[in-house]
């Protein structure tokens, strides 16, 4: 392979951000500076949905369609940035100066509606807040200018000092002490204090590490996700915006555990705005002798991080997909052929962790693991970044001890007559009132599970139509299924239109059975994650909420007959009546 | 053997060489693992249809990206993998538009031999049938976008002599396509074309100016299975008949299934003795006046007046049973289900080339059945029993049917009888 290869998404970007979109041209430059055909460059580019290949606007916006921002007033944000544009959604104006466009969960949950133009952050924004906003644009002030500053809005944090990841800290300090640890000490330390992936599949971190350590390939890389797709989470974008320092610190002391020599943050195009932030904290890094050759005065430790942006993929967030696309191809998962720490980024050995966990590498080893296990419960030490949203009326983040009761948290928030809520996200699981004495750990108890928080709780109260939560999710995992594998590709396609028939009120019992059953064929043959995941929630509401789904079936249940809607059916043919 | 491992399939002991593919390994040791996207040689393996889908060291896995490993313990047969594996080949067909009696791979296609090893007479889901084009632009073949599984052979395998990719995936989710590099199509070698073609487990990638010489119905998956042939079950001697009742009606169809229905010859007048068609075309009775015990029908929905027949058919009716792929899913009449109903008929009574400009009117009348928005498969507008796939399915697979469900006499239905086309 080309090593070019792996600058293929900046140069994209470089293109798309020139011209407004990527012309015929673009590619075609792009497939003869790294020796490829022009269908390949093609394909990589057409899997990003931030890249354009016909005009996007002089100002492209990109408002945000998550379900959060739709009960928050989505549709009237979008009419009215319509109206004040000309464009329609998924257009261009037709003075080609602003182009509109939907987009997934941008991380601000906690602030919606919100929109990118020109990828800086807008909140809160209203009808009249539109109007203002593209009279200014129009103009001629700038995005930047006119952006809105992101309020962190930590909302709560363990009392009596307890926090771990807001505590006071000196860059530097959590090296000294990994340097002092070595590197089975650092690996020690992370076992004793049960750190478990924060992405969300809770992956034992020091088994990794230690996989990664052992293996003899050189180089070996450090790769930091911080592809947050998904939908209401932005712990990590809070993490990142306050605290880079300690992700900067658990990356480089994750570098000198196994031996790496390059560390890489991936991050999601969404959080652009973040950029120049985070370069003024690697160059601080770099400016202290942290980072760099001989970096934290370790001679021989040549370690440096750079920033790889991404372009539009909920999927890259799949650790695999996630490589993929840092070698400059189409994000598409791998098959566990196998794994990172392996054969991972340029088929060397790789080490990837989420935001969260480096930043909480990086405590547990400057303060110690009995520090970091005074806090939680037993068997479920520290404390977790959940990001909180929806019907609440303190929306943000919240880091709390593991084993927290929902109803805790509820009540933190200021949570108002919640109904459902989806814990971690669409491909998560949804939670009634019911279950509110249920703790937030990683513990089973008692043959009731705890909850598992991947970082996102978005609340939804007795006003909200259970179904029209499901057809958001749905219609976003069509959207972001990479297309490799039928059951994922396929059955979130089918799936939707399940959902679609109940929501049309013409599903009769067995269409509810239809769906479990083939939400297990996804969930036994995908390939990844994300067609695995895609099918729990409809499953889990039809269980939880079973009265809300019994009000919904068909009316002529039970019959040989199907509820067939001969009206729709011959609806288009009755234009034709003179 | 270098480094031989013992693993155990279904139950078996098998040694195999450490690391080799579990999918070569099972199938030399005479294990049939349906699969569509494994290709020997390519390393790493694609593991994008997932139609192998097994039970590995008791998790659900695909066969094709296992290396074998000692102690490895695999399921590959059980009832539910069985379903599994089915359920995932029919969202193949649910996802695409495969028209086998239209298809020029028909009988040489991998799709439809997996379809027939696994006995899929029906999908259980909607089709989707999206819009897809057929690429006409490259310069020695043209690309089926309605008959692609995407399975990303010929992604990987089929490059220009100076290594360029020439087939690509193109965006993302449901719209996933294979895109051609159309210049680069044009620099490969006749045999590079052929192979493109050759490798293709579905009808996508057609070689242009190259017919198929072989005829339908003795072509590489038409006439045996690959499985170890089960024992057929004893066919049961037939017990006193009781006299039944039949109906049968073509809605959206050729009455090429009725046609079929015929061919048993002589055995027609067998059945006569057993049978009392009620409604039919073949009686000409058209209100029903009796109640039946089995309704066959032909033909899917593509207006209102099928709809009702077809309702007065599952009141009428103990049992029905779709005959043939247009009552199964559509058919062929399904070909205008990806373009919208607007378009088709403007098509056909204004803009035609043989219409007088100006003088067309799309026919509307409140005697006139309306037509649909597209056409239905049967099991879409009632409850039905029995599917009979075949375009059309022969008249001894009908038959057999027929007395199984109305005398319970056991029959086997034969590989060569089982057909799409």
């Amino acid at each position: 392979m080309n090593t070019n290869r792996i600058h293929l998404l900046d140069r994209l970007w470089e293109f798309q951000r020139r011209g407004g979109f990527i012309r015929d041209d673009d590619i075609r430059a792009c497939a003869e500076w790294l020796g490829l055909s022009t269908v390949e460059v093609e394909g990589v580019a057409s899997f990003y949905h931030f890249f354009h290949r016909k005009p996007a606007g002089a100002l492209t916006i990109y408002l945000d369609n998550s379900i959060v921002a739709e009960h928050a007033g989505f549709a009237e944000v979008k009419t009215a940035f319509e109206h004040a544009t000309g464009a329609k959604t998924g257009g261009v104006d037709p003075s080609g100066r602003f182009g509109l466009f939907t987009t997934p969960c941008i991380g601000l949950s906690d602030q919606q509606p919100a929109a990118l133009i020109q990828f800086q952050p807008f909140t809160h924004l209203t009808p009249e807040k539109v109007g203002r906003i593209v009279r200014a644009l129009r103009q001629g002030q700038t995005p930047a200018g006119l952006s809105d500053p992101v309020d962190p809005n930590i909302r709560y944090l363990p009392p009596d000092n307890r926090t771990v990841f807001f505590r006071e800290a000196t860059p530097g300090q959590a090296l000294t002490r990994a340097l002092a640890l070595k590197p089975e000490g650092v690996i020690a330390e992370l076992k004793t204090a049960e750190l478990s992936g924060r992405g969300g599949a809770f992956f034992p971190t020091w088994i990794k590490w230690n996989a990664c350590r052992e293996q003899t390939s050189t180089p070996k890389y450090v790769v930091c996700n911080a592809d947050e797709g998904e939908p209401g989470t932005f712990k990590d974008r809070v993490l990142l915006q306050t605290r880079p320092e300690t992700v900067i610190e658990g990356m480089l002391i994750a570098g000198y555990t196994i031996g790496a020599s390059e560390g890489i943050i991936y991050l999601r195009a969404e959080y652009t705005w973040l950029l120049p932030l985070l370069e003024t904290a690697l160059s601080d890094f770099r400016k202290n002798g942290l980072l760099g050759k001989d970096a934290g005065g370790l001679k021989g430790f040549d370690f440096d991080i750079r920033i790889q942006l991404g372009a539009g993929a909920y999927v890259c967030g799949e650790e695999t997909a996630l490589l993929e696309s840092m070698e400059g191809k189409r994000g598409e998962p791998r098959t566990k052929w196998f794994f990172p720490v392996e054969k991972g980024f340029l088929q060397q050995p790789t080490l990837i962790n989420n935001v969260e966990t480096f930043a909480a590498a990086a405590h547990i080893v400057g303060m110690g693991a009995d520090w970091y296990n005074s806090r939680g419960i037993a068997g479920s030490p520290g404390t977790k970044l959940i990001s909180v949203s929806g019907d609440c009326g303190q929306p943000g983040l919240y880091e709390i001890e593991w084993g927290m009761p929902v109803a805790e948290l509820l009540e933190l928030c200021a949570a108002n007559d919640p109904y459902f809520i989806q814990v971690s996200g669409p491909s998560g699981e949804c939670i009634s009132m019911a279950e509110n004495d249920r703790r937030i750990s990683m513990l089973d108890l008692m043959g009731r599970k705890d909850i598992r928080c991947g970082g996102s709780f978005m609340i939804f109260n007795r006003q909200r139509d259970l179904l029209r939560v499901l057809l958001n999710f749905s219609a976003f995992f069509k959207h972001e299924s990479c297309g490799v594998c039928t059951p994922c590709r396929a059955g979130n396609f089918i799936l939707q239109r399940q959902l679609e028939k109940l929501d049309r009120g013409l599903a009769q019992a067995a269409d509810m059975d239809a769906i479990r059953s083939w939400g297990a064929i996804m969930k036994a043959a995908s390939r990844c994650g994300l067609g695995k995941t895609a099918p729990n929630t409809p499953i889990m509401a039809m269980e939880k909420f079973h009265d809300y789904f019994a009000a919904r079936l068909s009316p002529d249940a039970n019959t040989q007959d199907k509820s067939f809607d001969l009206e729709r059916a011959t609806a288009a043919y009755e234009q034709y009546k003179s | 053997m270098k480094h031989p491992v013992n693993i155990t399939i279904d139950g078996r002991q098998i040694q195999a060489e450490a690391g080799r593919n579990l999918v070569d390994v099972a199938r030399e040791n005479g294990i049939f693992i349906p699969s569509l996207c494994y290709y020997p040689h390519l390393d790493q393996p694609l593991g994008t249809c997932r139609a192998c889908t097994c039970r590995l060291d008791g998790k659900t896995g695909v066969a094709c990206t296992e290396k074998v490993h000692e102690g490895l313990t695999v399921e590959v047969h059980t009832p539910e993998l069985n379903d599994l594996r089915k359920a995932v080949v029919e969202m193949m067909f649910a996802e695409g538009n495969h028209f086998c009696p239209a298809c020029e791979k028909s009988g040489n296609c991998d799709l439809q031999h997996i379809g027939y090893e696994l006995g899929i007479a029906s999908t259980r889901f909607p089709h989707l049938f999206e819009d897809r084009i057929i690429d006409f632009t490259p310069t020695r073949m043209l690309l089926e976008h309605n008959r692609c599984i995407k399975c990303r052979r010929c992604v990987e395998e089929i490059f220009t002599d100076d290594g360029l990719r020439v087939f690509t995936y193109i965006s993302r989710g449901n719209e996933t396509v294979v895109g051609i590099d159309y210049e680069q199509e044009a620099r490969l070698t006749e045999d590079q074309a052929m192979n493109a073609m050759r490798i293709c487990p579905t009808g996508a990638i057609i070689v242009r100016d190259k017919n198929m010489s072989q005829p339908f119905g003795d072509r590489k998956f038409d006439l045996r299975s690959v499985q170890a042939h089960q024992p057929a079950p004893a066919e049961t001697a037939s017990k006193p008949r009781e006299k039944k009742i039949i109906a049968t009606v073509s809605l959206a169809g050729c009455f090429g299934c009725h046609m079929s229905m015929l061919d048993i010859d002589t055995g027609l007048l067998d059945l006569v003795e057993f049978v009392e068609l009620n409604r039919s075309p073949l009686t000409d009775i058209k209100k029903f006046s009796k109640r039946c015990h089995l309704g066959l029908i032909e033909g899917g929905c593509c207006n209102s007046e099928n709809v009702e027949t077809l309702r007065e058919f599952r009141k009428n009716c103990d049992i029905l049973v779709s005959v043939g792929e247009c009552a199964i899913w559509g058919g062929l009449p399904a070909m205008r289900n990806t373009i919208p109903l607007g378009e088709c008929l403007e098509e056909a009574y204004l803009t035609a080339p043989l219409n007088e400009p100006g003088a067309g009117v799309v026919p509307y009348h409140e005697d006139l059945p309306k037509i649909l928005d597209k056409v239905y498969s049967c099991s879409e507008v009632v409850h039905i029993d029995y599917f009979i796939p075949g375009c059309p399915p022969s008249a001894t697979h009908i038959w057999k049917v027929v007395e199984n469900l109305l005398w319970g006499e056991q029959h086997s239905i034969l590989y060569s009888e089982f057909k799409y086309d």
